[in-house]
């Protein structure tokens, strides 16, 4: 693990290397608030934990949230656009999906809306993850939220379905609300944050939040993410956020000013 | 252009075709100029009239471009008036720049003679309607690069078009078929032979290692195939409709077909091969200074250089990297109290400002020109009358390239200075000396076709027409980079193709190209088609970002107005990604102060007062040490009589070396382990070039970790490398004598190789370039706007799933056999650890030894700049040595 990044494109101009990985730069460099591999927040009165996965686990209601899971991406580029992508997306989504069940078992798996990355995903569904998906709904509750990407999702891939989701204090939807406020829990912005130390820099999938609401990031294998100081987080985090970002090992809690744009 | 008529030697292998004289016009218009044609010009005339195809090889300056243009020019005079204008000889260059150049060299033989030949270029600038234009009523003659020609074979009209060709000539052959763009320029070869079999093509070539592998480059390598085509049948090639017309109204010369070397061997063209007739005037710039031992800006010998420009009519100072052209371009100016109009040139500056410094030095304005690898090749200045090469040559063939570059006449000698930024770059400098004296050449060997421009070539060959696997396979094979395709590789790229090549049968429904029941491939749609078109090409640039100058919005400190000043040129995103808001750098020729990035630009105002710019550098190309050169250098370092033709300094460091510790045999290598501070160091000086010992640090540390020595890091140059680590390596080696060859065993290439390469960014880098040649994701084109990141879909992440779920994947084999040659090195770094077998020779010391000291110094150099800079590493290095020679 030691050696798996030093080899930055940074270093490459000048024959240097270094042995860090990104999550000791984090760790070194960052003003470090949690060194727990799963971080913990309170928010609107309920417990929530940040897993290093990117889903968050609700323990008192054995809830597991999981965002924007966006299966079947890369065979949507092929609909579209006519680019071969690897199909593999959805079951490598899956594949990681299901380890975090075999982890936690929770009696709720909510997905947070862009669970597919199209309305037609659902039908181009390999046999094979067709039954992935099964499996994973076996013998517990699973609730599809709607996303803009998946408004109309048609029917044949198990669950339920809503638009939002109230537990406990905690109002889950896909997409934050203007006026979303106290207990909000959504997806939709793939949040990301980047710490540049040295010369070099890390980009990482995160949680976004300012202990009143928070923004999860995205699972999918083919996901991308948005910088956390792009201007669509401004409006929604007014005073402010912490990002909680996914390392290797561990989450690492990072202030606003730590983080760089893109 | 032709010069005197005292001639060079000429050598002519291969059946020799006697060299008959020019027809008179020529003869005529040659006399009118004073000159005589030369021998080898007259040897390539007669030889592709022969109906054979032929390498030129010689020194710039030799007429090379007229003589490839020859048997063109005549054969067009003699056809007299045509019925139908039909492309009669196709030019590709590496250059865009070049071909336009070549249009406006040849306008003086044709006007002069009042020849009726039309001659245009075709590349990325030319409007549509003249590419129209070009294919419904072809010039004579047509000038463009490979992209283009490429993208012309993909038209629908290629068979009409290119039908009728009787010359192709591949100019700066050399620089071309050692990329992937050779590679694609071979497929498209293999394409025209089978076009228009009776066509001879002519390569020219700077001198070269191996002139039969461009000699086999030229001709179609399977034999079987090309007895086979049409031609010989007797049906003319190509065919003019009405099939009344030839293009010759004279009987076409009796033509042979490519013809096999003696015995069995591959078939090749013939060479021809014109000697230097003058030896270069080359030295090694020794100010009497002492040089340090790491850096390479060569900033004590500014002063030098300068008055060198003073005492030259033109001059061009070569560097290494951008950042060293901008580095020196600054001391110059800095110096230049005469303000002698010195200019710079590389390739992130505006495309404008380079084309008015080229402008400028046609025109014979400038004094100097401070530029990089950017002007290694093209078009001929005659008046440069001496070359400055700074830092290290890296290599002798690129060396002597450079050297060309001064007087264009080759009959008088090149006048070149080598000049040394440290005092391993002495050492090879004078090796470098050595190899130009003996004329030893050092260009790179013959590369394998990679399957990722195959992947292009065959999606462009289904635009064309639709094409039988069988046929277009036997094409393919007689390209020489191709000829050891297998069918099976093919049958994978073909289904790559159509379907993406996943064992996931996913995408058959939406293939690209299908299969008809006559069984042959056809294009889906005008939409595919139009893709290709979109993406040809092998060039895959780094995302790039414009840098503007801003100004300060008055009242408002700290504010910038976007858009108010003009673009300098563009830097790679990834380092624009880096600045934060007051950082300063050096770019074209000032030092930038940064201000922010707004969509696709970075801002920048300048930099008040002339203060020492803080980030030092962006990405530029840094050739690694030749092969050649380094085994050259390790010679000198291992045979102390040798050292008389040393600088005294760099003798006198080889004897403290010496005394100190011990100096490596030839084909040894020396490994030196030493405490120093709280840290445990190991050294090792294999010579290998930068990119083999970055490999080579990175599978070190990972056996260093396993061996429980905690690695901290590793830093390395051309020479060697130093890795630090937290527990004593010198111990461990006392404990286990044999732990030294196991740490360097070839076995480090193999479970070691995969598991780094893996997860390497260099090899995500290789790969991504493999992707959009390949067309698995599309082309960013410079200005594109960026449509936010969470949108497209970073090839990083396809690389991992693709990976994981299917590893023999054709884009992960072709992304592994770049690697192997690329950024990774990997080839070299095997050939180096064979070498080394048995021939270690390690050195226990209770400090650091004067050889380490130089890699010594490159840790923590990224933050370092410029002359203040190397002022520290001066001091630095000061201190080190002192503690090697207490």
């Amino acid at each position: 693990m030691l050696l798996s990044h030093h080899l930055s494109p940074r270093a490459k101009g000048h024959g240097a290397g270094r042995c860090m990985d990104e999550d000791e730069i984090l760790a070194l460099g960052l003003r470090l608030e949690k060194t727990t591999k799963a971080a913990g927040l309170m928010l609107a009165g309920e417990a929530l934990t940040l897993d290093r996965s990117g889903t968050l686990w609700l323990a008192a209601h054995r809830t597991l949230v999981v965002s924007d899971l966006h299966l079947e991406k890369g065979s949507s580029f092929a609909v579209r656009s006519g680019q071969f992508l690897p199909p593999y997306d959805t079951r490598e989504t899956l594949a990681c999906l299901h380890e975090v069940i075999c982890r936690l078992d929770p009696a709720c798996v909510v997905a947070l809306g862009d669970s597919f990355h199209d309305a037609r995903g659902p039908e181009r569904l390999e046999p094979g993850d067709r039954a992935m998906v099964a499996a994973l709904q076996e013998g517990r509750d699973w609730i599809w939220i709607a996303g803009n990407h998946d408004a109309k999702v048609s029917e044949g891939v198990g669950g339920r379905y809503a638009g939002t989701l109230a537990i406990g204090g905690l109002t889950l939807r896909h997409e934050p609300a203007a006026d979303g406020g106290e207990g909000e829990i959504a997806g939709h912005l793939h949040p990301c944050g980047k710490v540049t130390m040295r010369g070099r820099s890390v980009r990482r999938r995160c949680f976004v939040t300012d202990e009143r609401r928070l923004v999860m990031p995205a699972f999918g294998a083919f996901t991308g993410g948005l910088n956390v100081r792009a201007a669509a987080f401004e409006p929604l985090f007014p005073k402010g956020f912490t990002a909680h970002l996914l390392g290797d090992g561990r989450v690492f809690a990072i202030g606003r000013n730590m983080l760089g744009k893109d | 252009m032709p010069g005197p008529s005292t001639s060079p030697s000429t050598s002519t292998t291969r059946r020799r075709v006697a060299a008959g004289p020019l027809p008179p016009a020529f003869a005529a218009w040659f006399a009118a100029r004073g000159w005589e044609p030369r021998a080898h010009q007259l040897d390539l005339l007669a030889t592709a009239r022969a109906g054979r195809s032929a390498l030129l090889v010689a020194p710039t300056g030799a007429g090379k471009t007229l003589a490839g243009f020859l048997p063109s020019l005549v054969g067009l005079s003699e056809a007299g008036p045509r019925r139908k204008p039909r492309l009669h000889t196709l030019y590709v260059s590496p250059l865009k720049a070049l071909a336009v150049d070549i249009a406006r060299n040849l306008d003086a033989p044709v006007t002069g003679m009042g020849l009726d030949i039309r001659v245009e270029t075709r590349t990325g600038d030319t409007p549509a309607h003249k590419r129209t234009r070009q294919i419904a009523k072809p010039p004579d003659i047509l000038l463009t690069t490979p992209e283009q020609l490429s993208l012309l074979l993909a038209h629908r009209e290629a068979a009409e078009l290119l039908g009728g060709l009787r010359h192709i000539v591949l100019d700066e052959l050399h620089a071309l078929v050692t990329s992937k763009r050779g590679d694609l320029l071979s497929l498209a070869l293999a394409r025209l032979h089978r076009l228009s079999p009776e066509a001879t093509t002519i390569g020219l070539s700077a001198t070269v290692r191996e002139p039969d592998a461009l000699r086999r480059y030229l001709v179609a390598q399977s034999a079987s195939d090309a007895l086979s085509s049409p031609l010989w049948g007797g049906v003319g090639g190509g065919g003019v409709a009405g099939g009344t017309t030839t293009l010759d109204p004279a009987p076409p010369p009796p033509l042979t077909p490519p013809h096999r070397g003696e015995g069995n061997g591959p078939a090749m063209a013939d060479l021809i091969v014109v000697q230097g007739s003058a030896k270069a005037d080359l030295h090694m710039l020794d100010t009497g200074l002492t040089l340090p031992l790491a850096g390479h800006t060569a900033w004590q010998s500014m002063p030098a250089i300068y008055q060198l420009i003073r005492k030259h009519r033109t001059v061009l100072v070569f560097v290494n990297t951008r950042l060293q052209a901008e580095y020196t371009f600054q001391e110059l100016w800095r110096l230049n109290d005469d303000t002698l109009p010195i200019a710079i040139h590389h390739g992130s500056l505006d495309a404008a400002q380079r084309r008015r410094v080229e402008a400028a030095m046609a025109a014979g304005q400038l004094r100097a020109i401070v530029c990089t690898a950017t002007l290694d090749l093209g078009i001929d200045w005659g008046d440069v009358d001496l070359v400055v090469n700074i830092g290290a040559p890296k290599g002798a063939s690129r060396i002597m390239q450079r050297i060309g570059r001064a007087n264009h006449r080759m009959d008088e000698p090149s006048k070149a200075y080598l000049v040394p930024g440290n005092r391993f770059e002495m050492l090879e400098c004078r090796a470098a000396l050595d190899a130009v004296e003996e004329a030893a050449q050092d260009t790179p060997d013959a590369r394998l076709g990679g399957l990722d421009v195959l992947a292009q070539h065959v999606l462009g060959m289904a635009c064309a027409d639709a094409f039988d696997p069988v046929d277009l396979y036997d094409e393919i094979v007689s390209a020489a980079p191709y000829e050891g395709l297998t069918w099976e590789a093919f049958e994978g790229v073909v289904d790559y193709v159509a379907t993406g090549g996943y064992a996931l049968r996913a995408y058959e429904r939406f293939a690209k190209i299908l299969r008809g029941t006559d069984g042959k491939w056809r294009v889906r749609d005008a939409r595919t088609a139009q893709q290709y078109r979109m993406n040809v090409g092998t060039i895959v640039e780094s995302a790039r970002i414009k840098v503007r100058m801003t100004r300060h919005l008055r009242g408002k400190p700290g504010t910038v107005v976007p858009k108010s000043g003009r673009v300098l040129g563009e830097i790679e995103e990834e380092f624009g990604e880096t600045l934060t808001v007051g950082d300063t750098f050096l770019f074209a020729g000032e030092i930038l102060r940064f201000e922010g990035l707004a969509e696709d630009e970075c801002l920048v105002t300048r930099a008040k007062g002339a203060e020492d710019p803080a980030i030092p550098s962006y990405a530029g190309s840094k050739f690694p040490l030749s092969t050649f050169l380094a085994a050259r250098v390790r010679a000198i370092i291992a045979d102390p009589f040798e050292w008389d033709r040393l600088p005294p300094q760099l003798a006198k460091y080889l004897l403290q070396q010496r005394k100190h510790s011990v100096l490596p045999g030839e084909k040894d290598l020396l490994v030196e382990t030493f405490p120093r501070g709280n840290r445990f160091y190991l050294t090792a000086f294999p010579f290998e070039g930068r990119l083999a010992h970055q490999t080579l640090g990175m599978l070190l540390t990972r056996r260093l970790e396993r061996a429980g020595l905690r690695p901290l890091g590793f830093a390395a140059n051309d020479y060697g490398i130093a890795i630090w680590t937290s527990r004593d390596v010198s111990e461990r080696i006392a404990m286990a004598p044999g732990f030294t060859a196991a740490l360097f065993d070839e076995d480090m290439l193999g479970d070691d190789l995969e598991a780094w390469l893996d997860e390497s960014a260099m090899m995500k880098r290789t790969f991504r370039q493999c992707a959009v040649i390949a067309g698995l994701i599309e082309r960013r084109f410079p200005g594109q706007k960026k449509t936010g990141r969470q949108v497209t879909i970073s090839t990083d992440l396809i690389y991992d799933v693709l990976r994981k779920h299917q590893p023999d994947h054709l884009l992960l084999t072709a992304a592994r056999q770049d690697a192997a040659t690329g950024l990774l090195d990997v080839a070299r770094l095997g050939m180096m650890l064979r070498r080394i077998k048995g021939r270690i020779t390690h050195k226990a010391l209770d400090r650091v030894s004067p050889l380490s000291v130089s890699v010594m110094l490159e840790i923590g150099r990224e933050r370092v700049y410029g002359e203040g800079a190397d002022e520290i590493l001066a001091e630095a290095e000061a201190e080190l040595l002192g503690e090697a020679l207490a």
